[in-house]
Formats: C-alpha cells, sequence, structure tokens
C-alpha cells in the first residue's frame, strides 16, 4: 500500500455477519472491519453490491467487534442488498466524511425516518459521555419508527427521555417531528440540537435553531461517487458533503440557504428540487 | 517586489502556476470560486458538451496502489445550462481565470459548445480530445492527429479565446499528435489526460469500475507525464502544462524542469485537501529563491539544456 492516498479508502470485502429486520423497509447489515470499528459516529461508508452499484450508507453501530449499516428499501441496490443472505460478501470503503462533534450538556436528538439509523452512534456516544438527552423521533407511521427500542434500551443509563411523533398518529403524538421539537424548546434550553432525516424537516430544524439560538449539527445526503472530495457530485454550495460533511454545524447550513432544503443536484450536475 | 510565481499562459495571466485540473470538482461555479479561494492561479471546469449527459453507475472510482482509477463518463448538464455556472465564477469579487473543458462528438459538436462556453465567459477553452473511457469522443480523436488538427481548427476558427488541448498519454507517439495541434493553431498543450486501465477485486473476481476500464490518475502517472511533456517540449513552441500525479512542490518543479510552464492538480486532493495549491505554490516559491531563479521562466524546460 502507498501511503499517498487515504487508507480508508481501500476496497475490502467483508461478510456479512448478521442481519436483522427492523421495520418492514429497513433492514441491518452487521459486518467485521477494522477501519470502520474505529470510525466516527456520523462517519459513512460506499457500499458496493458487485454487478449493481455502489451506495452511501451511514455507519449505524460502530464497535470494536462489529460494525452495521441499516438500508432502507428505495431503489434497485437497496432492494439487491435486501435479498443478501448472512455469509453472503459485500464490498465496502470509508469510513468517510467528518462526524458528528461531541459537545456538553444538554442535547435534543432528532431523528427523521431512516435518518434515525445514522444517529445511533452518536447516541451510543451521548449515553457514554452520561449527558442529558432528549430524543424525538419521528416516522410516518409506527412500523416505520426504528431504533426506538434501541434507544428505550439505553435511557436508564442516562438522563434521557424519548418522545414520538407519528404523521397518522398511530404512535405518540399526531404531526411532525419539528411541531414536537418546537415544543420542548419553547419550554427548556438546549446546548446542542443534533439532527439527520428528510432535508425540509432538517431545514425546519435550522429554522428553529436559529429562533432559538441553539447550535444545530445535521447530517446531509447528497448523490455521491468517489467519496474523497474530489469528483464534485456531492456539494451544496462551496462544501463537499462526502468530505466537508455530511455533518455540517447550523452556522455553515445559514451560509447555503438558497440551496439546503430547496434543491441538489442531479448525477449530469443538474438542479432537482427537493 | 515582484511575483515570482507569476506566469502568462496563452494570454491567460496566472498569480500562481497550479491549476484546478478538468473533472475535479468543476461542476458547479460555488466549487470552482472555491478552488480559487483555496489559491489555485487557474480553474479548469469539468468537461461539458451540447447535451446533459448522466455518467456511469457506481463504482465510478475505485483506489488501486500509488493511483486512482475513475470512470465517471463525463457527466454534465450540457453547456447551455452550464453558462450558468461560468457566470457564477465570472461574478466573484476576485476573478481567476476560468478554462472550460469541452467535449463533442463530432467537430461541430466541438464548434458549438465552444461557441457557447465562449459567450457565457469562459477566459479559455480547453479541447477534452483525450477522455480514456466515454466511446467516439475524447481519446478516439485525440489518438489521431489529423482529427485534433481538425477540431482544433474548426474551434479556432469561431472563437476569439486561447484554446488549450488537452492530450491523451494512450498514443504511441504523443509529439505527433502534439504537431498536429499546435500546426491547427493550439495556444497551449496540456499533458496529460488518465492512462487506460483497470481493476478486477480477486474475491468477488469481478471489474470494479461499472464501465470496467477507466482512467488511472495520481502519482502511479507521474513519470509517463513527465516523460511526456519532455518529448513535447522539444517539438512546439507554445507553453505546455503538465498534469498527471502532482501532489508536491517537487513534482511541480520536475514538470516544470521537463518543460511545463505550469501544472494541474486533481487527485492529490483527495489526500492533501484544498490546500494543495497553496503547499505547492509555497514550495516553489522557496525553492526558486533557494536557488537563485528570479522567476519560472527560468526553470521551464531547464533539463533540457546542457
Ligand atoms: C452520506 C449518506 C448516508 C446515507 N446513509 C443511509 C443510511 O444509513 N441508510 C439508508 O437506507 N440510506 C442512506 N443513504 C441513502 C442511500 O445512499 C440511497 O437510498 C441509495 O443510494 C439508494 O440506491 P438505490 O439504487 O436503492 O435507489 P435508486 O432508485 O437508485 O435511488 C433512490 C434515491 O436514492 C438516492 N441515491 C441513489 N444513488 C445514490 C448515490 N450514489 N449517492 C447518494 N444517494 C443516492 C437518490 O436520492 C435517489 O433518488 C445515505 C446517503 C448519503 C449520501
Ligand atoms: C474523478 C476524475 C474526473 C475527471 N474528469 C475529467 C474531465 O471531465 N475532463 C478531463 O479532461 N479530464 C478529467 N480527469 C482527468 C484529470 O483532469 C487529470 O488529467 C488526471 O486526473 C491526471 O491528473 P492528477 O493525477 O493530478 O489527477 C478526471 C480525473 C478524475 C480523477
Ligand atoms: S462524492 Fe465526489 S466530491 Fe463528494
Amino acid at each position: 500500500m502507498s501511503a499517498y492516498l487515504t487508507a480508508a479508502n481501500r476496497l475490502r470485502i467483508v461478510k456479512i455477519e448478521d442481519i436483522q429486520q427492523e421495520t418492514p423497509t429497513v433492514k441491518s447489515f452487521t459486518f467485521k472491519d477494522d477501519l470502520c470499528s474505529k470510525a466516527k459516529p456520523g462517519q459513512f461508508i460506499m457500499v458496493w453490491i458487485p454487478d449493481v452499484d455502489e451506495v452511501p450508507m451511514s455507519l449505524s453501530g460502530i464497535s470494536p467487534h462489529a460494525c452495521s449499516i441499516s438500508v432502507k428499501k428505495v431503489g434497485e441496490a437497496t432492494k439487491t442488498l435486501h435479498q443478501r443472505k448472512i455469509g453472503d460478501y459485500i464490498g465496502i470503503r470509508g469510513p468517510f466524511g467528518n462526524g458528528f462533534r461531541i459537545g456538553k450538556g444538554k442535547v435534543m436528538v432528532v431523528g427523521g425516518g431512516t435518518g434515525t439509523t445514522a444517529l445511533m452512534p452518536l447516541v451510543g456516544s451521548l449515553v457514554e459521555e452520561n449527558f442529558k438527552v432528549t430524543f424525538l423521533l419521528g416516522a410516518k407511521t409506527k412500523n416505520e419508527l426504528v431504533s426506538r427500542d434501541r434507544i428505550q434500551a439505553l435511557l436508564p443509563k442516562v438522563a434521557g427521555r424519548i418522545d414520538v411523533a407519528t404523521e397518522d398518529g398511530s404512535c405518540g403524538s399526531e404531526g411532525v417531528i419539528t411541531d414536537l421539537a418546537e415544543k420542548y424548546l419553547n419550554n427548556e434550553e438546549f446546548d446542542m440540537i443534533y439532527t439527520c432525516g428528510p432535508e425540509r424537516m432538517m431545514y425546519k430544524m435550522l429554522l428553529l435553531s436559529e429562533r432559538f439560538q441553539t447550535p444545530l449539527q445535521a447530517s446531509l445526503e447528497r448523490l455521491m461517487r468517489c467519496a474523497i472530495g474530489i469528483c464534485g457530485t456531492c456539494v451544496i454550495g462551496k462544501f463537499r458533503v462526502c468530505r466537508d460533511g455530511p455533518v455540517f454545524t447550523g452556522e455553515q447550513l445559514s451560509k447555503v440557504k438558497e440551496e439546503f432544503g430547496h434543491f441538489k443536484r442531479a448525477f449530469n450536475g443538474r438542479k432537482v428540487k427537493l | 517586489m515582484r511575483n515570482r510565481l507569476a506566469i502568462e499562459i496563452a494570454e491567460l495571466k496566472l498569480t500562481n502556476p497550479t491549476m484546478l485540473a478538468a473533472g475535479i470538482l468543476g461542476m458547479t461555479g460555488a466549487s470552482l470560486r472555491e478552488a480559487s479561494v483555496w489559491g489555485a492561479g487557474a480553474v479548469v471546469t469539468k468537461s461539458v458538451g451540447l447535451k446533459p449527459r448522466e455518467g456511469y453507475s457506481n463504482p465510478t472510482v475505485a483506489q488501486v496502489d500509488c493511483g486512482l482509477l475513475n470512470a465517471i463518463g463525463l457527466p454534465n448538464p450540457g453547456v447551455s445550462e452550464f453558462s450558468e455556472e461560468i457566470k457564477e465564477v465570472k461574478q466573484s469579487e476576485t476573478p481567476i481565470p476560468l478554462i472550460v473543458s469541452i467535449y463533442g462528438f463530432s467537430t461541430s459538436e466541438f464548434v458549438k459548445v465552444a461557441k457557447v462556453a465562449a459567450e457565457a465567459g469562459a477566459d479559455a477553452l480547453e479541447l477534452n480530445v483525450s477522455c480514456p473511457h466515454v466511446r467516439d469522443t475524447g481519446a478516439e480523436i485525440g489518438q489521431n492527429p489529423s482529427l485534433v488538427a481538425e477540431v482544433v481548427e474548426e474551434v479556432k476558427k469561431n472563437v476569439l479565446q486561447p484554446v488549450f488541448v488537452k492530450l491523451t498519454p494512450n498514443v504511441a507517439d504523443i509529439v505527433g499528435v502534439a504537431k498536429a495541434a499546435v500546426e491547427a493553431g493550439a495556444d497551449a498543450l496540456v499533458a496529460v489526460n488518465t492512462v487506460r486501465a483497470m481493476a478486477i477485486d480477486v474475491e468477488t473476481t469481478r471489474p470494479i469500475l461499472s464501465n470496467r476500464i477507466g482512467g488511472l490518475s495520481g502519482p502511479a502517472i507521474k513519470p509517463i507525464a513527465i516523460r511526456c511533456v519532455y518529448e513535447i517540449y522539444r517539438e512546439v513552441d507554445v507553453p505546455i502544462v503538465g498534469c498527471g500525479g502532482v501532489t508536491s512542490w517537487r513534482d511541480a518543479v520536475e514538470f516544470m524542469l521537463a518543460g511545463a510552464s505550469a501544472v494541474q492538480i486533481g487527485t492529490a486532493i483527495s489526500a492533501k485537501g484544498m490546500g494543495v495549491f497553496k503547499s505547492v505554490t509555497r514550495g516553489i516559491s522557496s525553492y526558486l529563491k533557494r536557488k537563485g531563479f528570479r522567476s519560472i521562466e527560468e526553470i521551464v524546460g531547464l533539463s533540457h539544456r546542457s
């Protein structure tokens, strides 16, 4: 190996050690990889499904013995992944990106849909550092609430609480998660908001963080090819999501407000409305 | 004091001899501007054509020992839509030379794209006749001296801006192609584009890139690129821009000694970050000072002198 290019970018073939059905549309895949075991919460990897595609996936579990990704079935690549069995192989490179910065004090973690899985390693770190944590989880419906049980299981370890909103009211309060977040922000002060989920949701969280003058960290998604900051596919304003992100501060996002929450780039570079 | 690092290439005035290479981050106006903020002396855009192109599906890049393979497949929004990005770069308060890289599937397409890019504000055009992984454009043209001459001549007839021609190393005689380009009117040459290459994963037995074959960049191709610049410098008298594996100031100086007036940087951004433009520039500057040279011109082609 040359010392030149990033060591993390080397392709490794790993065996799927375990598969968990999280919701009707989300499966978690566990594998072993030394580099991923050293990843920071919020980092992602590129997952290669030979002859099909290579797609970015956040690490949803990071531990010395095993790591995982949690995959929502949305198209060809993710459908093929869902058909993979324990013992099958996938290619990975990474971890890439910056990850979350762990602050101090009283924090709010807002997860929307599958985005919640990308917050799980962060939640693990927060719990270890013994923060006061408020978890707000949102989904369209009860069946699609990911990670709720896992977070619930961690709660006794921290000064934490969990609150849920579903759009159809099948669990927790009826409505969108940002309304719930607003309610909490109206009543209490927080030192940091962490969020991952649909971009329109995160955009609303940005506006709330500005209104309540609370720092924000949000994990973004853009189309990706290289994941090492050279191809330009993932850009939002002057930032590269794969390299400067995927986690951005509220301050950074306020500089790209015409773009964040409004449009992204297609594979051909054209602007696409969100 | 005079800026030791300033260099003029085909009428373009650069405050330093580092450029962002074509296809590296150059998809949007904002990211091209960012490269200039980080210290690039000029920026080259992603190669754009007449119509939008999706590019290939992933994997489009694969790392190999001492280099990087890519077959992105020339994705771009088409030159009309890309004009907005060109204008955005030109609106910057501190404009730097903007070179628009273009490709076409025929000579007339090259001409059409060139006109739109020139109209939108390109300071120069770089003809990509050297992409190793898209059929019927790029290297299929760049491997044929008379086709190269035809494209250069027609583009030159239709735009006033200087025309750079980016050469492919995937030929037996790069000097022949270089001379054909210059005789047809090229104002500068860029050497080189990526080297046709491939990687297969032994565990899964599959070729890694979705397009199977791609182009190799990074340190692995530097000695090839140096040889190309060296050979071309002896035979042509237009400026040459060196490209391929530049990672440190030493690489840049080596290209200059071979005959390059400036260098383009691509793959190194993945390892060194955007700071690479400044670190290379600073290194060249100290080298010139240490060796008592007053300008870059003094070292261009120095290795040829006996
Ligand atoms: C940093 C990052 C982290 C992600 N983490 C997760 C995760 O933890 N779990 C999860 O289920 N999904 C995650 N995604 C989204 C995931 O990459 C897409 O859902 C996946 O690529 C879809 O591929 P497909 O072929 O199944 O669907 P397609 O039908 O090909 O695409 C469906 C949608 O997925 C997105 N997509 C497709 N290809 C790419 C690509 N190369 N890069 C980025 N987005 C793409 C596009 O928005 C597209 O419209 C993440 C994306 C990014 C950028
Ligand atoms: C991801 C990627 C995309 C590229 N896209 C283009 C392109 O659109 N047009 C072009 O002329 N060259 C393109 N190139 C080639 C580079 O401009 C450059 O010639 C080559 O990478 C060698 O330089 P380097 O070793 O500094 O990267 C691309 C290279 C890479 C790695
Ligand atoms: S995916 Fe290539 S620059 Fe981010």
